[in-house]
């Protein structure tokens, strides 16, 4: 359950950025390699929020699929694994996306 | 909107900058350890700090729950230690490391060994500002644990294979459980060894005393056998 801790580095991370304004919604890249679980992240969102000035917003989550490229045959290919081999057999791979972890905007209440 | 674009974990990659820095400029060892519970890390670092402590000062930072029991036994095997994760975490933070140092305050050219919480998935995305994070998977554990924890051993520069005084009893293929690891990190040195009967352990002290040299350490003690070539599981 890492993703309460991490989830706490959110709430910590937007709270600073919104300067005591309140926080409509908040935008998440997390790619699918990454290791955390959208749904755990928003359980623990709504419970780590409370009292604070993102209490309420809704958290988007974009989940983004592993895509690497081959250093041997120069191929990119999409991959649901860490582990997987390239189909020419090569395991020496550039992950190219799928391990974001990123915070990526939020949407503030308008000042009335 | 307001953009924002920031690492979810900036705050904790933050302190672990600090941390590095600190470890850096002091030329510490600092090196990260994990592994399931039971692995026998404790048993490791026992026999390490009894081996080593005549040859450079060796501190812990102990990450388990609960009990003071390691951080006990720790200490009976002639390392300074401290607990710092006594209530429900499941993985070690840097800014819980920081406050560990702060305690132990080891010396330059010191080795700071952190234990951390016995989990293969949470420690995995947290850095300490460690200089490496290693390993520790034992015979009694399945070979494909590599496959099925794969953020951890993608982490980790060093894979211990412990406990091989019991590979006559059971069912694990060392050299599978090896090819699964480098099939998820191809660049991972592998050592497999009995903390409990020695046996494998200067290959270990090797890897460490290379990685204290890399750091500009002035070496430990010579080296009493080459740096990690465990019959041919090393990289």
């Amino acid at each position: 359950m890492h993703e309460l801790g991490i989830t706490r580095n959110i709430v910590s991370i937007v709270e600073e950025a919104a300067k005591g304004r309140r926080v409509r919604r908040v935008t998440l890249d997390v790619g699918r390699l990454a290791g955390v679980m959208p749904d755990a992240l928003a359980f623990c969102f709504d419970v780590v929020s409370k009292g604070t000035a993102i209490e309420g917003a809704l958290l988007d989550i974009r989940q983004i699929a592993g895509r690497c490229r081959c250093l041997d045959c120069g191929v990119e290919f999409e991959t649901p694994t860490l582990y997987q081999a390239c189909a020419c057999g090569s395991r020496r791979l550039e992950r190219l996306a799928g391990e974001e972890l990123k915070i990526r905007e939020m949407e503030l209440e308008e000042a009335a | 909107m307001v953009e924002l674009e920031t690492r979810l974990l900036a705050k904790n990659d933050k302190r672990a900058a600090h941390n590095r820095g600190w470890f850096e400029g002091r030329e510490i060892l600092a090196i990260n350890l994990v592994s399931s519970p039971g692995a026998g890390k404790t048993t490791l670092l026992e026999r390490t700090i009894r081996d080593l402590k005549d040859e450079v000062p060796i501190f812990v930072i102990e990450g388990d729950q609960a009990t003071a029991n390691d951080g006990e036994r720790i200490r009976a095997a002639g390392a300074a230690a401290v607990q710092v994760n006594t209530g429900t975490g499941c993985h070690l933070e840097a800014d819980m490391v920081a406050q560990g140092l702060e305690e132990l305050k080891p010396p330059a050219g010191a080795m700071v060994l952190i234990e951390n919480v016995g989990n293969l998935v949470c420690p995995a995305l947290f850095d300490l500002g460690e200089h490496a994070k290693v390993i520790v998977l034992s015979v009694t554990e399945g070979e494909d644990k590599p496959l099925k924890y794969p953020h951890m051993f993608l982490a980790a520069d060093l894979m211990i294979i412990n406990k091989t005084d019991l590979l006559p009893y059971v069912d694990f293929g060392l050299d599978t459980a090896i090819a699964n690891a480098r099939a998820v990190n191809p660049a991972i040195t592998a050592i497999a060894l009995s903390a409990r009967t020695g046996d494998g352990m200067d290959l270990w002290y090797g890897w460490l005393r290379s990685h204290a040299e890399s750091i500009g350490q002035p070496s430990m003690l010579p080296a009493k056998s080459p740096v990690a070539n465990s019959a041919g599981h090393s990289k």
